[in-house]
């Protein structure tokens, strides 16, 4: 084994070092409190602004309507319930889709509860949206649609800026969760017309527990955290001055290196991929080929294993992966995403999800195409599923 | 979150395979989360000579396969019969609440294998036991 191989960025990252150096400061030496006026606390203000240029920047939006938070969950939250709220009584229309993030799915039926009505898309099985079928879902009263950028467990890439157009048109505000997206994949929210969008420090090499949710000027949601003027009165609560260093630094750092990253790991994205199909019969691929997904995706299903002992037999061997399993949920239901894509509970059970990132190399690739194969095959053969299937593959091709 | 013996049980399970001539089959489906297991049994003078298993689940279910099959093995029937899925959890030094009813699988797939040797001999299969169906009820299907 060569050390621990980690392919789970979708799950979280670790903090770049420069990251961090850029942080420290702001725990002991200048840990003013910004909202303070004394002349101890001015770097600390000066801090925030330059974070907040930084994060406008990377989305090409203006720094004023950048909005920092405790994270992606909260900022879908705030887009959901502010641009219900703002409504003032008048409940309305809703549209997002069946494969959200559970802080926009948990958002939206908790809206339902209040009596505003939700409408959940459902998407083609590579995990799209049907652009025919949100301009059919607009009602009258239909006043926010959430499309998350890019899926996290398939990777899948929504039509962003034709929803964008779409919702202009009608002037239905549009959010978008880019928690995935931020960082790996171009985005620039003016072009795509988008009003609303999150995302999360963590997801690029800061740290966890702070986010952003970008408003643009003149869209009108309510206020969702309440306490002092913080965040131009908008979210109250005592800035995280370092955890803000820290996003606007790792979102400067991912920026930077875009264009050369997602091509590298775009091209071991598909080095796995490939690998795995001609090695591991009945092997399939969820979410869609090359065009389309996230540089960092890669999500299969292996028929007659069941994703749990996928992950602690990977584990055994130095690899850290996630599933889509039913056993490996809390809840033991199946990954909501992969059901809405199709699948069977028999292929979601052997779900596998490896996300690469910036410390990923091509011999973590091949190592993981010389572990994986005896894996499944073991798993395979104490598997009754497996022995079902293969009999009945059997009866279908004589 | 596992054991030390449930991880050496499920990463080295023991009685993995499958009996070619059998005396018994079972097999049973999990209802909860969609896992199966099949177990084979081989019977002479009522005692349990061999078993074997496969199984589709977690970790769990896979460790309980096949804590299972050792503890009935070279058993008589009405003491492999016995055998509670709560003793095999036990034997793994405990499961984690929420994989409590993955252990059921193998304790109801050796009833099945029992009954359908049984059947095989022309005897009246055994019933399960009222407490059998209390404890489904307490894992939440
Ligand atoms: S077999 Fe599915 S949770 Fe254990």
């Amino acid at each position: 084994m060569i050390g621990r191989i980690y392919l789970d960025n979708a799950a979280t990252t670790g903090t770049d070092t420069e990251v961090l150096n850029e942080m420290l400061p702001y725990f002991m030496e200048s840990f003013g409190n910004p909202s303070s006026i004394y002349s101890f606390s001015r770097d600390n203000r000066i801090a925030l602004e330059r974070s907040r240029g930084q994060v406008a920047r990377a989305i090409n939006a203006e720094p004023a309507e950048i909005y920092f938070t405790g994270g992606g969950t909260e900022s879908d939250n705030w887009a959901l319930k502010g641009a219900a709220f703002a409504r003032r009584g008048s409940r309305g229309h809703i549209i997002t889709t069946m494969i959200e993030h559970h802080a926009i799915l948990h958002s939206a039926e908790f809206l339902a509860g209040m009596g505003y009505d939700v409408t959940y898309l459902p998407v083609d099985e590579e995990g799209r949206i049907d652009l025919k079928e949100l301009e059919g879902a607009f009602r009258e009263d239909t006043f926010l649609v959430s499309v998350m950028f890019a899926n996290n467990e398939i990777g899948t890439i929504q039509p962003v800026s034709e929803i964008g157009r779409l919702c202009k048109k009608r002037n239905v505000l549009f959010h978008t969760d880019a928690v995935q997206a931020v960082g790996h994949i171009p985005i620039d929210v003016k072009a795509m017309h988008i009003d609303m969008l999150s995302l999360s420090a963590h997801k690029f090499h800061g740290p966890k527990g702070v986010g952003a949710l970008f408003i643009r000027r003149g869209v009108k949601i309510e206020n969702f955290i309440h306490g002092g003027g913080q965040e131009k009165g908008r979210r109250a609560s005592t800035e995280n001055v370092p955890g803000i260093v820290g996003l606007g630094k790792a979102l400067e750092i991912s920026i930077q290196r875009i264009g050369t990253e997602s091509a590298r790991q775009s091209m071991l994205r598909d080095r796995l991929i490939k690998g795995i199909l001609e090695t591991i019969p009945y092997a399939r691929l969820n979410g869609p080929g090359e065009d389309g997904r996230l540089p960092n995706n890669v999500n299969f299903s292996f028929i007659g294993v069941e994703g749990e002992t996928l992950i602690l037999d990977l584990d055994e061997a130095g690899i850290s992966a996630s599933t889509g399993s039913a056993c490996s949920s809390g809840s033991l239901d199946p990954s909501h995403v992969l059901l809405a894509i199709g699948l069977d509970h028999a292929h979601s059970h052997g779900s596998l999800r490896m996300t690469l990132g910036t410390c990923t190399s091509e011999n973590d690739i091949d190592y993981v195409l010389d572990t994986l194969p005896a894996i499944i095959s073991r798993r395979r053969e104490m598997s009754p599923l497996w022995e079902d299937f293969l009999r009945n593959e059997k009866k279908v091709t004589i | 979150m596992y054991s030390d013996k449930v991880m050496d049980h499920f990463r080295n399970p023991r009685n993995v395979g499958e009996i070619v001539d059998p005396d018994g089959v079972g097999q049973v489906g999990n209802p909860k989360c969609g896992d199966i297991m099949k177990i084979y049994i081989k019977v002479e003078n009522d005692i349990i000579r061999d078993i074997r298993f496969k199984t589709f689940g977690c970790a769990s279910a896979i460790a309980s396969s096949s804590m299972a099959t050792e503890m009935v093995k070279g058993k008589p029937l009405r003491e492999a019969w016995d055998l509670s899925n709560r003793a095999v959890a036990a034997a793994l030094d405990g499961l984690p609440p929420v994989k409590m009813h993955c252990s059921l699988l193998a304790e109801e797939a050796i009833h099945q294998a029992i009954n359908d040797y049984r059947e095989r001999m022309g005897l009246e299969p055994w019933k399960e036991g009222p407490g059998h169906f209390a404890e489904l009820e307490e894992h939440g299907h």
